[in-house]
């Protein structure tokens, strides 16, 4: 079975100026534990397919399937978890709480609702923290808790829209490393929208190459670096060729580079 | 820390040193000024009467505070789902607010007899609503977008994002609302009191003995009035001290 299948999707948003088309006849199929990037200028309709896949908006055109199922009913049974660029933690609740908000709201009992907070906190690397708030918390630890939350349910589909975009290179690559371990634990299939070309190539089975006015998908672009995405890959010539691949795609042209000029 | 109590507690003594000078040294004071020892020699004398006048008018304020926080809470969760409420509701809170509420209190007197403690009750009452009302409204709309796409991820209910988002977000809110209707109540209800009712509560006996030329006593009866004020302005503080102790992130 595949994690999403979108045949011909396009959003189109109504304004006081008229209608805005967000996106246009996308078709794409990502398969089950498979790492999928969406990469692209801004406006080019990345966040606005993620935010379908979710149930957060509704398509205009086309049909969407999320494990077989709508959008809506995927939503419903928790099939997917989401993190956003800002963590979006309640301030008034602990790591802990936080981390607990999902099965709380799906009652989950008490003591197996601390048993899994506790797995997720070490999963994530925060056992030290649970009693923290929010407002303690770095950028990237933040990040963390939201990443913790969005695998509570344990969904086979993990969406991330931009979700190491406000952070330091530093804490990015460090977090970018973590992910991969993460994903590769847990074997859920992951939609990851970013604007960083290295952190597409260094995360993806796939990088989605999308355009702007309107929104829709240029090219798609495999990286088979299947189990070898550690420190050394980032180094590694075949990487800096993916990244080039990625970028020229991106840009439409051969990007010249200045020892060829 | 030091010097955030030295200060004011300079600022009270001197303040009571040019007092003590200007009545009890130079006579240069006029009669309704009495000396600070007379004053609270009255106060102490009359401790337990001044102590119940307190208490009437505390209870006005205190009853006010709660009907009218209760009926904004209310209707302020009414304005912020129902679109249409919050428009006709919109002008009228509007008009509550530049109507000078105490003004009414000769009215209610008349409508609910010059016994009654109503009147009074009514107007801390229609006083206090008005802050929690708008703050309340205000805070029920704070909630941030990322919260809230969250909670639809999450599978959430109406109910539910109501109870672990919407309220939690407008507990602060609601606190400031309190605090500032505290004041509020208090001053409407000792201010009612000057407009006729029952011939008790603090507002009342400082008329009654400003009057009379018993100015120790009228001043006496003002300290009762600023520890009522003070005891409902300490306690509302501390509440929305406690609930907005977290910052968004």
């Amino acid at each position: 079975m595949t994690a999403v299948t979108a045949t011909g999707v396009g959003k189109t948003f109504t304004t006081k100026e008229g209608d805005v088309v967000a996106l246009t006849d996308v078709t794409l199929t990502i398969a089950e534990g498979e790492f999928v990037s969406l990469i692209g200028p801004s406006g080019c309709g990345k966040s606005t397919l993620l935010r379908l896949i979710a149930d957060l908006d509704q398509s205009s055109t086309g049909t969407l399937d999320v494990f077989g199922k709508t959008p809506a009913r995927a939503r419903l049974d928790q099939e997917y978890g989401i993190a956003f660029q800002q963590a979006g933690l309640l301030p008034w609740r602990t790591v802990a709480g936080n981390i607990a908000l999902p099965l709380e709201l799906h009652r989950m009992s008490k003591p197996a609702r601390a048993a899994r907070v506790a797995e997720l906190a070490a999963l994530v690397g925060l056992s030290d923290f649970v009693g923290r708030y929010p407002d303690q918390l770095s950028g990237g630890m933040q990040q963390r808790v939201a990443i913790a939350r969005a695998l509570a349910e344990q969904p086979r589909l993990l969406l991330m829209d931009e979700p190491f975009g406000a952070l330091d290179e530093m804490t990015r690559e460090r977090l970018q490393s973590e992910l991969t371990r993460i994903t590769s634990e847990t074997g859920a299939a992951v939609v990851f929208v970013t604007h960083s070309i290295p952190e597409a190539v260094f995360l993806s089975d796939r990088v989605v190459v999308m355009s702007s006015r309107p929104g829709r998908i240029t090219d798609i672009i495999d990286v088979p670096f299947d189990g070898r995405r550690d420190e050394a890959l980032r180094e590694s010539p075949e990487y800096f060729e993916r990244v080039t691949a990625v970028r020229e795609a991106l840009h439409g042209t051969p990007v010249e580079r200045a020892n060829e000029r | 820390m030091w010097q955030r109590v030295a200060a004011p507690v300079a600022v009270g003594v001197l303040m009571l040193g040019v007092w003590v000078l200007i009545v009890d040294v130079l006579h240069a004071a006029p009669r309704a000024l009495p000396s600070p020892t007379a004053v609270i020699n009255e106060f102490v004398l009359r401790i337990g009467i001044i102590s119940e006048d307190a208490a009437i008018t505390a209870t006005n304020a205190l009853l006010g505070l709660v009907a009218g926080a209760l009926a904004a809470i209310v209707l302020a969760g009414l304005a912020a789902n129902v679109r249409p409420v919050d428009g006709m509701l919109a002008p009228l809170v509007a008009a509550i607010a530049v109507v000078p509420i105490v003004a009414l209190t000769p009215i209610f007197n008349s409508m609910f007899g010059a016994s009654s403690q109503f009147g009074r009750q009514a107007v801390a009452a229609i006083a206090a609503f008005v802050p929690v009302f708008v703050n309340v409204l205000r805070g029920l709309r704070q909630t941030h977008p990322v919260h809230r796409d969250l909670l639809r991820a999450s599978g959430a209910g109406g109910l539910q994002t109501f109870r672990v988002l919407t309220l939690p977000t407008a507990l602060p809110y609601l606190m400031t609302g309190l605090r500032i209707a505290a004041s509020v109540a208090v001053i409407a209800a000792l201010v009612a009191e000057y407009f006729g009712g029952p011939a008790d509560g603090i507002g009342t006996s400082i008329a009654t003995y400003a009057k009379s030329g018993r100015a120790p006593l009228a001043f006496a009866y003002v300290i009762g009035a600023i520890a009522i004020g003070l005891t409902l302005f300490i306690v509302t503080s501390a509440l929305e001290r406690a609930v907005s102790r977290r910052k968004p992130v």
